[in-house]
């Protein structure tokens, strides 16, 4: 049974005292930011035991919690970054830590993380737990290929250490795949191992302007002469912020294999790469991150490369083509945009049809409810995944609608 | 529940006679994998030859609620694939179909049983390959992989198993089949996928996995470096990897396991007076960036106290020098009675120090370690050589194990790297995770397999385990 806004509100911070930020959010949620994993840990135990339906939230710059929740278990007092390797290009860092904050330390010791998270002041937490690469998914692979371990904090309260913070690890099962990108279904990630690399010697932007049909080709182009571009993504004009649809390639590494590359994605495509300069290639990449919080709704959709273009009329036939980043080599598309529940369903019914799964990272919480994150599963999944959420969250507390409400 | 005389007939029906092995020398064939610790005899072998009689026997071991153990080409190296008296080996390598090679869209479609090497050979016209290497790619088949998520020396550019499978049709061990994940990538839903990979034919079989292909580099070479001490060595690997290069692979071979290459038929032209050699290749774009990268390389290495630096000059040398370190497990196996394949992983910084207190410890127990391992990602591999039929050998292989497995642990590293737990390192389970993170193991567990049929005693010491409210709420379920 759920208590009123005031009782949790008094228990929170009697539990938790000083070990935790407790205050109420713009919607009079109770919401409380534990400092400490044992604090987060009692927190959700007592959730648990009173039923409070508890929300997970980072920094809310990317969507807002659930409605309905008696509590917004906030990540933002966990802002450490534990560790920084660079010999071993390993760094442990806490759930709250603002991405753009871990870019800037990683950065001073000669390093970084291969994702460029959409969105902006976005959480290390909520880049795992949604699982939401940007364009380097293509040649450098999603979040989950940058993940060596994490700690979840389950529903009930258990505190899971999975993986560890070594690069190749099959000690047990694979937990930190299940944590990350469930949408927090499974509990709140609260410390992350994450794999580094050196920062490229060498990181250079080319971009084609073309029609939708030509940019689409010259990627799969690009794909077909056995090229692997750190970011391949073919963009709307909304999306590029440029007049027309454009094709943008980004190279990374060592100044002669990105020499190369460059001169082999220019043979493969026809029509004139432009190369942008420093500063101007990385507006053009931070403009693309932020422009897809611009409208209140973001899908991906999976899509393998040669189906590009079919799922790009799908869009425009029952949502539409404004916003879009599409990467064809890591077989997935973003759009952004503004659509009512039924527009989507719809748009998804059709996208199942043809094995496009799309996922709704971003919408307000009335859609989320109404559409869940996955919308239906695969026959057989959604079984597994329901004794997988008993078994982590057994007193159905975490508000995280990953299905579809009846 | 017993294996009775209704339960074979039933799996009898469904692949033939042929097919069901009972006899104890046909049972011996399976009764060890590459472990040479552990060896058991099952109750059963049954081999099915297609993914109907697959599903089938599943459902029939089901039924029976008989346990099994899902079986790959048996060259696992952690007792995984062994099963005994009350349990069924269940084999995959008459699945040995590829389904598709999906060129345009990199992907292929495989049967468990298929040999990993067969696919990247089926796809190489195509421009492509399967990346995922492991020195056993000749026997070893895809379907072993995903239980296992193996490596490979090419995993430290390009990920072992679970970075390259995108969609698994797998039967549950109550017979029901489910498609996990999607050709695409996207998981569609949590990521099962990525679960399932690595599970060790505890959540049920791969009938059906789809994979990507990647482009073959259009340029490759390979440098052959020797040192005059393991330290140096592997100060070396953690310079190359901390200054930003990006190797395709990057190996270690110490003395002992040079001599032995190169007294055998895989003799590569390692120097033996070196007390350790690197072997590291790179890939790119084309002649001239693999040729800049491989000097930026060769010049660190010198700097590191590389004795000499010898570039493979055409592609017979490249494969003799890749021959020697994949054969490498074949030519100590042959020289001695029983080889301990170990396996654990350190951070790359923590190299030089662990090697010293690995070779410490070989010598402290009276036995012989020679290394040979994934050296740029950390993944160890001492392997020790011993004659079971001497009376306390194995004793002092299993103590001097442990004691590795705690050198590793304590530097920051963990248990096994691309092995797997299997049975071999149950033991070792919890020095690594605490009781709620195994319990979190077994509960995840019970959701694909409430009985715990599949491959059972395997992966998670259940009696340190915590409890799991979940896990007895979908054993109920289960039983309903």
């Amino acid at each position: 049974m759920a208590g009123t806004s005031l009782t949790v509100l008094r228990r929170v911070r009697a539990m938790v005292g000083p070990d935790a930020a407790v205050d109420t959010d713009t919607a009079g949620t109770p919401r409380v930011a534990p400092r400490t994993e044992e604090a987060c840990a009692l927190i959700l135990q007592t959730a648990a035991s009173e039923g409070w339906r508890v929300s997970l939230a980072g920094a809310q710059t990317w969507v807002t919690p659930e409605a309905g929740a008696d509590l917004v278990l906030s990540t933002t007092g966990l802002s450490r970054v534990v560790s920084v390797a660079p010999g071993d290009l390993v760094a442990t860092v806490e759930a709250g830590v603002r991405w753009d904050d871990l870019r800037r330390e990683l950065a001073d010791a000669g390093a970084w993380v291969a994702v460029d998270p959409p969105g902006v002041g976005r959480t290390a937490g909520s880049v795992v737990a949604t699982g939401t690469a940007g364009p380097l998914r293509s040649g450098l692979g999603g979040v989950r290929e940058q993940i060596l371990g994490l700690t979840l904090i389950t529903g009930e309260g258990r505190v899971v250490r999975a993986g560890g913070r070594v690069v190749k690890n099959v000690a047990g099962f694979d937990l930190t795949k299940l944590a990350s990108g469930s949408f927090g279904a499974f509990g709140v990630i609260t410390t992350i191992h994450l794999r580094l690399r050196a920062v490229p010697r060498a990181d250079r932007t080319f971009v084609l302007s073309a029609d939708r049909d030509q940019a689409v080709q010259a990627a799969l182009a690009v794909l077909d002469a056995g090229l692997l571009p750190a970011a391949l993504e073919v963009l709307s004009p909304s999306a590029a912020r440029r007049p027309s649809w454009t094709l943008a390639v980004r190279l990374v590494g060592n100044a002669e294999a990105v020499e190369a590359l460059g001169r082999a994605v220019a043979g493969a495509v026809t029509g004139p790469l432009e190369e942008l300069s420093v500063e101007p290639a990385r507006e053009f990449w931070t403009g693309l991150a932020a422009g897809c919080t611009a409208g209140p709704v973001t899908l991906r959709v999976g899509v393998l490369a040669a189906a590009l273009d079919d799922a790009l009329d799908l869009l425009a036939h029952h949502l539409d083509d404004t916003w879009v980043a599409a990467s064809p080599g890591a077989g997935a598309l973003r759009w952004n945009g503004t659509a009512v529940v039924d527009r989507l369903r719809l748009f998804r019914h059709a996208a199942a049809q043809r094995e496009l799964p799309v996922t709704l990272e971003r919408g307000p919480a009335d859609v989320r409810g109404r559409m869940g994150i996955f919308g239906a599963y695969r026959e057989g999944v959604g079984l597994l995944v329901g004794n997988l959420r008993q078994s982590f969250d057994p007193a159905g507390i975490l508000a995280v609608p990953l299905s579809a409400a009846e | 529940m017993a294996l009775t005389t209704q339960a074979l007939d039933a799996i009898t029906a469904v692949v033939g006679p042929r097919w069901v092995r009972l006899a104890p020398a046909q049972l011996d064939v399976y009764a060890s994998d590459g472990l040479p610790t552990r060896f058991s005899r099952p109750g059963a072998v049954v081999l099915p030859g297609s993914r109907e009689e697959l599903i089938g026997v599943v459902r029939v071991l089901a039924h029976h609620e008989i346990p099994f153990v899902p079986r790959g080409a048996g060259t696992g190296l952690s007792g995984g694939g062994v099963g005994d008296a009350d349990e069924i080996v269940l084999v995959c390598t008459r699945l040995n179909r590829i389904l598709a090679i999906d060129a345009p869209n990199r992907r292929a479609v495989v049967e468990p049983g298929v040999v990993n090497v067969r696919l990247s050979e089926a796809a190489r016209p195509y421009g492509l390959h399967y990346a995922p290497d492991p020195s056993s790619q000749s026997a070893c088949t895809i379907g072993g992989n995903v239980a296992e998520n193996a490596g490979g020396p090419h995993c430290l550019k390009y990920g072992t198993t679970t970075s390259h499978v995108l969609e698994l049709e797998v039967v549950l061990p109550d017979g029901r089949p489910v498609t996990l994940g999607s050709a695409c990538g996207e998981p569609w839903g949590p990521d099962l996928v990525g679960l399932f990979v690595g599970s060790e034919g505890m959540f049920g079989i791969a009938t059906r996995i789809t994979v990507r292909l990647l482009p073959l580099p259009r340029a490759v070479r390979t440098l052959l470096a020797d040192f005059s001490s393991i330290r140096a060595a592997g100060e070396a690997v953690s310079a190359i990897i901390a200054a930003g290069f990006v190797p395709a692979a990057l190996e270690m071979m110490d003395r002992n396991c040079i001599r032995v290459v190169e007294a055998s038929i895989y003799a590569a032209g390692y120097p033996v007076h070196a007390a350790a050699v690197l072997i590291v290749e790179v890939d790119g774009p084309d002649e001239d960036a693999v040729a800049a990268e491989s000097a930026g390389i060769e010049q660190l290495v010198r700097a590191r106290g590389a004795g000499s630096v010898r570039v493979a000059v055409d592609e017979a040398e490249r494969a003799r020098l890749w021959q020697g370190r994949k054969k490498a497990f074949g030519a100590l196996g042959r020289l001695n009675a029983d080889l301990l394949v170990q396996d654990a992983v350190v951070p790359r910084s923590a190299l030089p120090d662990v090697l010293e207190r690995i070779g410490t410890i070989a010598a402290e127990h009276g036995l012989e370690v020679s290394n040979v391992f994934h050296a740029g990602d950390g993944n160890l591999h001492p392997n020790l050589t011993f004659d079971r039929r001497q009376p306390g050998d194995l004793a002092r292989v299993e103590r001097a194990s442990e004691a590795i497995m705690r050198v590793c642990i304590d530097a920051g590293g963990t248990i096994t790297g691309e092995h797997g737990v299997g049975s071999d390192k149950l033991r070792y389970m919890s020095l690594v995770f605490d009781a709620d993170t195994l319990g979190a193991m077994r509960a995840v567990r019970r959701v694909f397999d409430p009985l715990e049929r599949a491959n059972p005693g395997k992966v998670v010491p259940v009696h340190q385990c915590s409890e799991w409210r979940g896990q007895w709420r979908a054993r109920r379920g289960a039983a309903a």
